[in-house]
């Protein structure tokens, strides 16, 4: 597919709904600005409610924003009805038309491009072939499986050469295990064909599986952007902390700040934490610890108590209170460890470098 | 907050469709002209004098004894259509819903719901004349009653609940079929009797839908004009009296006046219908059963339920044979023997029936496709596309719902005899093939729109989306899937379309001139003269056409229409 590939740029888009019930307006999506890149596998995630299938559709152009632009490319788009868009949408009901069959289903965006018969066979068989349903051309949609039909779907969208690939929750209908080989058979086949992708999704674990950059929604605004690394490690705010993966929040206050380091006040105990631009003396910060990254000490540390200790096959789970705070604590691979009562009192450790503060 | 920029942008996106475009303005012209235009201009009629704004026409109108008359004959006469009618037709769908009914019973249920519709409006007042009339098969021959008439408040009656009752037995089994079986259970199970169940539990969740049948049959009564006319003796209603005020006084503002009282009665009794119980009767019953319901054995219920339904339905079915065995009786009320194609014969010798038949015919199968095409893009637009003119597109074609027969009749008479506004604009139209294919298609238009919009409905938004997304215009949207999807509603509508333009009399019997020949408006003169074989061997064969068709649409449905795989994955979608 020798096509120059085309970003996605939204400035400031806004999209205003009334609500049914109190018949009031409200900003479904709220002055979202983001650049996707070229190429890239971008990933909107959030709670249910946030706007991501909002946003998905204003890119295609099945909603119009009320406030700001869309570009696709350098072209701004916001005029455009979506079949003059160079863009196509993998729906989560897959959306197949039920009175073709699989080939027609992939010819039809073709035919309406009035490519020429030999070509359109090849190109059709060629994506079936990416797809692997090879051998399924003639049969009807009902005829599929679930995963099957999502395949059509995605070879129909492919086939066309689309600028940018979008995707709505494709794989929520399908059962646990099929859906993690299907997502990781859209990363294959959209790194062969390099096409630009964004994904919607509220499965954290599929945001982080296929994702070159994953873009953090709550209620209509964007609240981060990055790799799936900068958003574990280095969360914006209590929500994305919250929302990817787990975290334990403690509070503390700085009360010396050095070139490489910082201390904290947590509990009464000082703490020693990277230290991070920004910081001020004698300010409260809260910060994010991830469940596996402490780890239980008998001396030294954070001085906490044991209210919970349960094995877990893999790692045991610990519940202790520091202060009045509740950390949640796995310990990986816990066959050679002490293992920590319930009752006992103990050090919660953790390095520098495994706190994260949130300015 | 300002919504001003998605406004806009929602706009370009429309005017980049000129298909589109052309479509909808194409359509409001339509509307406008030919429901809205016909229906104003009686106001202006009747509002609007030599010297501006008069009541006077209204005055003298309203100071006509006849028409006071009238007024009160209609009511009257449909207040107890639309109750008899609703217990009918309630007795039948609690009986199919509630009772467990053999094959026979259930075959007679589905023949009483399907005979009104395939049958001419009048069918019904031929067969209670020649069954009870002075010459009655019923009362003279059986009874020996030589002076019985049925002429006057209780013919009409009698006539309009059997031809109305089947569509509130409709409308009333969808509803009952929806109670959750586990409400009435609940009642069994702290000993309530099961007559106390129907009156505290199943009642008050069907008064909303009861009071829906009744407003419905209420408005077809009031509406109905060929039945009234046959039967309805010196009783007259407000249908025949307008249109004798046309063709008998030739008074066409006084018309004009009364054709607008009949429409303000029914369009109020149509908005408490649409906006107010139709909501009510959602709200009370939402989603569907959730299993299947234990049906009543107990014979001392089944027995007399049954008997009464089978009792009415054979009353009925006997009803519309009437019609064509009349036809082949030598001599209605005098001899009966040997039966005889006589009158078929004349028909189509001295009758001009083969005129007849062609140009009924051919009309309808003309306005047939136009109508079943017309109503499946209101539905499309109604359903799947938004813009700010939506709304009236779809508030006009619901109106026509409302407006009886014989106020269209009389608002084409007075909006195009004289051309558009009395200009001349148009005018060319009237008394042309053309008017009268308009008129069936008006005619039909509302019922097809209702059975696409509820089809449409069905169909997952995102199916059509994604063959927008995949560069196809609304044109071909529309072409290639929705219209294929929608195809079994679309024949039907079809059918439908042909069948009630085939039947129709009330508009059409005041628009027709002489040039075109129709079944229906022979059928009314023939019936009018007393000439009942001939009027017999009209109707039968027009409900063999009617039937035909029918039949014809089913087979073509089964063969060539949507899959069963394929309405079940939309639904599911
Ligand atoms: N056509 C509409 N009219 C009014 N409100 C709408 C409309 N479409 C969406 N909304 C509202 O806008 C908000 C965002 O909806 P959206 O579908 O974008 O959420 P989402 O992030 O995709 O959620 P989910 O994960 O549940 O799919 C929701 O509060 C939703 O109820
Ligand atoms: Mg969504």
């Amino acid at each position: 597919m020798g096509k120059i590939k085309k970003g996605v740029r939204l400035e400031h888009i806004s999209k205003i709904y009334k609500d049914p019930k109190t018949g009031k307006d409200f900003y479904a999506v709220k002055d979202a600005s983001l650049t996707i890149e070229p190429g890239s596998f971008v990933t909107l995630l959030g709670p249910s409610g946030c706007g991501k299938t909002t946003t998905l559709r204003m890119i295609a152009g099945f909603e119009s924003p009320d406030e700001g632009e869309i570009y696709l490319g350098d072209q701004p788009i916001n005029a455009l009805t979506p079949n003059k868009r160079d863009t196509a949408m993998v729906f989560q009901s897959y959306a197949l038309l039920p009175h073709y069959n699989v080939f027609d289903n992939v010819a039809y965006g073709l035919k309406l491009r009035k490519i020429q018969k030999e070509e359109l066979h090849r190109r059709v068989m060629d994506i079936l072939a990416l797809v692997e349903l090879d051998g399924m051309e003639s049969r009807m949609t009902h005829q599929l499986s679930g995963g099957q039909q999502q395949r059509v779907a995605l070879a129909r969208a492919l086939v066309i050469e689309p600028s940018v690939l979008l995707f709505d929750e494709p794989l929520s209908n399908l059962d646990a295990k099929l859906r993690v080989s299907m997502r990781t058979e859209i990363r294959r086949i959209q790194q062969e064909v390099g096409i630009t992708a964004i994904y919607v999704t509220h499965d954290q674990s599929e945001a982080m599986a296929i994702s070159d950059d994953i873009i953090i929604m709550n209620k209509g605004i964007i609240t981060q952007k990055g790799t799936p690394q900068e958003i574990y490690y280095h969360p914006n705010s209590e929500f994305v902390a919250d929302f990817i993966g787990e975290a334990n929040f403690l509070n503390g206050v700085a009360v010396e700040i050095k070139d490489d380091f910082a201390l904290l006040q947590v509990e009464g105990n000082p703490i020693k934490v990277a230290v991070q631009a920004g910081m001020e003396i004698g300010r409260e910060y809260s910060l994010v610890l991830r469940p596996e990254s402490g780890n239980l000490i008998d001396k030294g540390g954070l001085p906490c108590k044991v209210v919970l200790s349960c094995f877990m096959g893999s790692y045991q789970n610990y519940h202790v209170l520091v202060g009045k705070t509740l950390v949640k604590l796995t310990v990986h691979n816990p066959k050679n460890r002490r293992i920590y009562q319930e009752g006992e009192s103990c050090g919660l450790a953790f390095g520098p470098d495994d706190i994260h503060i949130l300015l | 907050m300002a919504k001003s920029q998605s406004v806009a942008l929602e706009r370009k996106k429309l005017m980049a469709d000129p298909v589109m475009v052309t479509t909808i303005v194409l359509l409001i012209t339509f509307l406008a002209l030919f429901i809205l235009y016909p229906l104003a201009i009686l106001l202006v009629d009747s509002f609007i004098g030599n010297n501006g704004l008069t009541f006077d026409v209204f005055k003298r109108v309203l100071d006509m004894p006849t028409f006071r008359k009238a007024i009160t004959n209609t009511l009257n006469v449909g207040i107890l259509v639309g109750i008899l009618s609703t217990l009918i037709g309630l007795l039948f769908a609690y009986v199919e819903v509630y009772v467990k009914v053999g094959k026979g019973v259930g075959g007679l249920f589905k023949m009483v719901s399907m005979l009104p519709v395939v049958s001419p409006p009048f069918v019904l007042s031929l067969s209670v004349i020649m069954l009870f009339g002075k010459a009655g098969l019923i009362t003279r021959f059986l009874l020996g009653i030589y002076d019985n008439s049925v002429y006057g408040f209780w013919g009409i009656v009698v006539v309009q609940t059997l031809t109305f009752f089947p569509v509130c037995y409709m409308m009333l089994r969808g509803l009952l079929k929806n109670i959750d079986p586990s409400l009435e259970e609940a009642a069994r199970d702290m000993g309530a009797s099961r007559f106390r169940v129907f009156i505290n539990v199943t009642l008050p969740l069907l008064l909303p839908g009861l009071g829906n049948a009744f407003l419905v049959t209420f408005i077809e009564s009031i509406a109905d004009f060929a039945n009234p006319m046959i039967i309805g003796g010196s009783y007259d209603t407000l249908a025949t009296t307008i249109y004798l005020q046309i063709t008998g006084a030739y008074d066409k503002v006084g018309a004009a006046a009364m054709a607008v009282v009949l429409l303000s009665i029914t369009l109020l009794m149509f908005a408490v219908q649409k906006y107010y119980l139709e909501a009510k009767t959602a709200a009370t019953l939402t989603g569907k059963a959730s299993r299947g319901r234990m049906l009543i054995e107990d014979r001392s219920v089944t027995v007399p339920l049954k008997a009464m339904c089978a009792l009415a339905a054979t009353f009925v079915i006997l009803m519309y044979i009437c019609v064509p065995i009349g036809a082949l009786f030598p001599t209605w009320g005098y001899k009966f023997t040997p039966l005889t194609f006589k009158w078929f014969n004349l028909v189509f010798t001295r009758y001009h029936g083969f005129v007849a038949f062609r140009d009924s015919f051919l009309l309808s199968l003309v306005s047939a496709p136009i109508t079943a095409l017309l109503s499946m893009i209101i539905s499309y637009i109604v359903v799947k596309k938004r813009f700010s003119t939506k709304g009236f597109i779809e508030a006009v074609s619901m109106l026509a719902m409302a407006v009886p027969g014989t106020v269209l009749g009389v608002g084409y008479i007075r909006g195009f005899s004289g051309g558009v506004f009395h200009t001349g604009f148009l005018q060319g139209i009237y008394g042309t093939a053309l008017i009268l294919i308009i008129v069936f298609v008006v005619r039909s238009l509302p019922t097809g729109t209702r059975s696409g919009i509820s089809a449409l409905r069905q169909i997952d938004k995102s199916i059509e989306e994604s063959a927008y997304d995949m560069g196809a215009d609304s044109f071909r949207v529309f072409m290639t899937v929705t219209l294929p999807l929608i195809k079994d509603s679309f024949l039907s509508g079809l059918v439908t379309a042909f069948v009630r333009s085939i039947t129709a009399i009330s508009a059409i019997i005041l628009l027709v001139t002489p040039q075109f020949l129709l079944i229906t408006v022979q059928i009314n003169e023939f019936a009018e003269k007393g000439a009942f074989s001939v009027a017999c061997a009209f109707a039968t064969i027009l409900i063999l056409i009617t039937y035909s068709s029918v039949l014809l649409m089913n087979l073509f449905i089964k063969h060539f229409g949507t899959s069963k795989q394929i309405k079940e994955s939309l639904n599911n979608g």
